[in-house]
């Protein structure tokens, strides 16, 4: 149990994905100009990010290890989340309408978001051994909280900063880069949480 | 003649023009996770080159063969296939590397800058166009990275390519070789290379409206 609360904290905290392990910065600064796109935005890679958690596991267990196909992984596991992404997508897309019309738009970016893939990848490797089918989960779906909760709080400020008088020259790419930094130097504040 | 200038276009677009990193802002999870060492950026520059060059080939060969609706699927076989032989190339020949680059050699497969250019121009183009598209567009990567690690390398652990190159009495910030520097860094450096570019742009403008005069 203890070792589930150290993944969830290292997870949204201290080794937050976008801010200290720099996955899923292509969606980070595409989507963060909205607080409520940025909220669907998480919302979306969490629910992807926890199913292909789940099932990137079994294909690792039951098919690349004993058919000593590891080498495989990266095709095997990207394939695997293009699939799975699309099937979310006609999934939601015939059950629940409201769902659909909130998320729709990002399913198809979550493909090539890298944080699916890198806490897919994250999950053979992070022990010795790969986390267990509980540990990979809670791992994928803290790391896409992480992912959440700095997208929402980034978009927030950027927000601010438009309203604001900001210099010409720092509009766009290069002042948002420099918002993410100094943000990135609050969340190194988390890093002493755990050892 | 005309195809030597379109090519030698090409070539120049993905450096200057079209520079993935500082004018496209594509790719930019392995340019800031592993800009902290000269090395480091050269590394993920050429692994990322090779594997631009032949999926832009391969692809470029296979647009008339694959259909329109499974080009997506499609793209990303190539790549991984490409990236998984660049992954074990580099487990055989450079292991040190390859440990110090670790996840971000698997995750080449879903750089943006690769699916931008097979969807946007080799998909498109013939194979030989291709070839150079992603070779410049490699070239221009690796120029990029290689700068920023340049300057977090220098300033956060003050050497170069491993060797000293600050003065002893410099005190290196250790800011810049952490996350936070990487965001920093990037930031200015897009600030001074897009002012770099425009101020090129400007000249060749008003040159342009000189010759007309």
């Amino acid at each position: 149990m203890s070792s589930l609360l150290l993944i969830i904290v290292g997870g949204v905290l201290v080794n937050n994905f976008v801010m200290s392990q720099f996955l899923g910065i292509c969606a980070f600064l595409g989507v963060s100009k909205k607080t409520e796109t940025a909220l669907g935005m998480g919302m979306a890679v969490t629910f992807v990010m926890a199913i292909a958690s789940l099932f990137t596991y079994f294909i690792q267990r039951y098919l690349l290890i004993p058919l000593k196909l590891e080498y495989m992984q990266t095709i095997a596991f990207i394939l695997i989340i293009a699939v799975l992404v699309q099937s979310v997508e006609i999934v939601l897309k015939k059950t629940s309408r409201s769902l659909y019309q909130a998320l729709g738009i990002y399913l198809p970016l979550i493909t090539t978001n890298c944080a699916v893939l890198g806490v897919a990848i994250n999950n053979t490797t992070a022990i010795e051994g790969g986390y267990n089918l509980i540990q990979s989960v809670v791992n994928g779906t803290a790391g896409a909280l992480g992912f959440t909760l700095a997208l929402v709080a980034f978009a927030a400020i950027r927000e601010r900063l438009a309203l604001g008088n900001m210099p010409k020259w720092m509009d766009g790419f290069p002042g948002a880069l420099i918002g993410a930094g100094l943000m990135s130097i609050a969340f190194q504040g988390f890093s002493g949480l755990i050892h | 003649m005309s195809d030597q200038k379109r090519l030698g276009e090409i070539f120049r677009n993905g450096i200057l023009d079209e520079n993935p990193t500082f004018r496209m802002v594509l790719g930019m999870c392995p340019t800031l996770a592993i800009s902290t060492a000269v090395n480091q950026g050269i590394g993920m520059g050429l692994a990322t080159t090779f594997v631009l060059v032949f999926s832009n080939l391969v692809i470029s060969l296979l647009r008339n063969i694959i259909p329109e609706k499974v080009r997506i699927p499609s793209f990303v076989v190539v790549i991984a296939t490409f990236v998984t032989i660049v992954d074990l190339l580099m487990k055989a020949f450079v292991p040190a590397l390859s440990q110090s680059l670790g996840l971000y050699i698997p995750l080449i497969v879903v750089n943006c800058i690769i699916f931008a250019r097979a969807e946007s121009f080799a998909f498109k183009q013939p194979p030989l166009a291709s070839l150079v598209d992603g070779f410049s567009m490699g070239i221009g990567f690796t120029i990029s990275i290689t700068l920023l690690s340049a300057v977090r390398e220098v300033l956060g652990s003050g050497t170069f390519l491993g060797m000293q190159v600050m003065p002893a009495s410099y005190h290196p910030m250790a800011i810049i070789i952490r996350p936070p520097g990487g965001f920093i860094v990037l930031g200015l450096l897009m600030l001074l290379v897009n002012a770099v570019v425009k101020a090129i742009q400007k000249r060749k403008a008003a040159k342009a409206k000189e010759e007309i005069a």
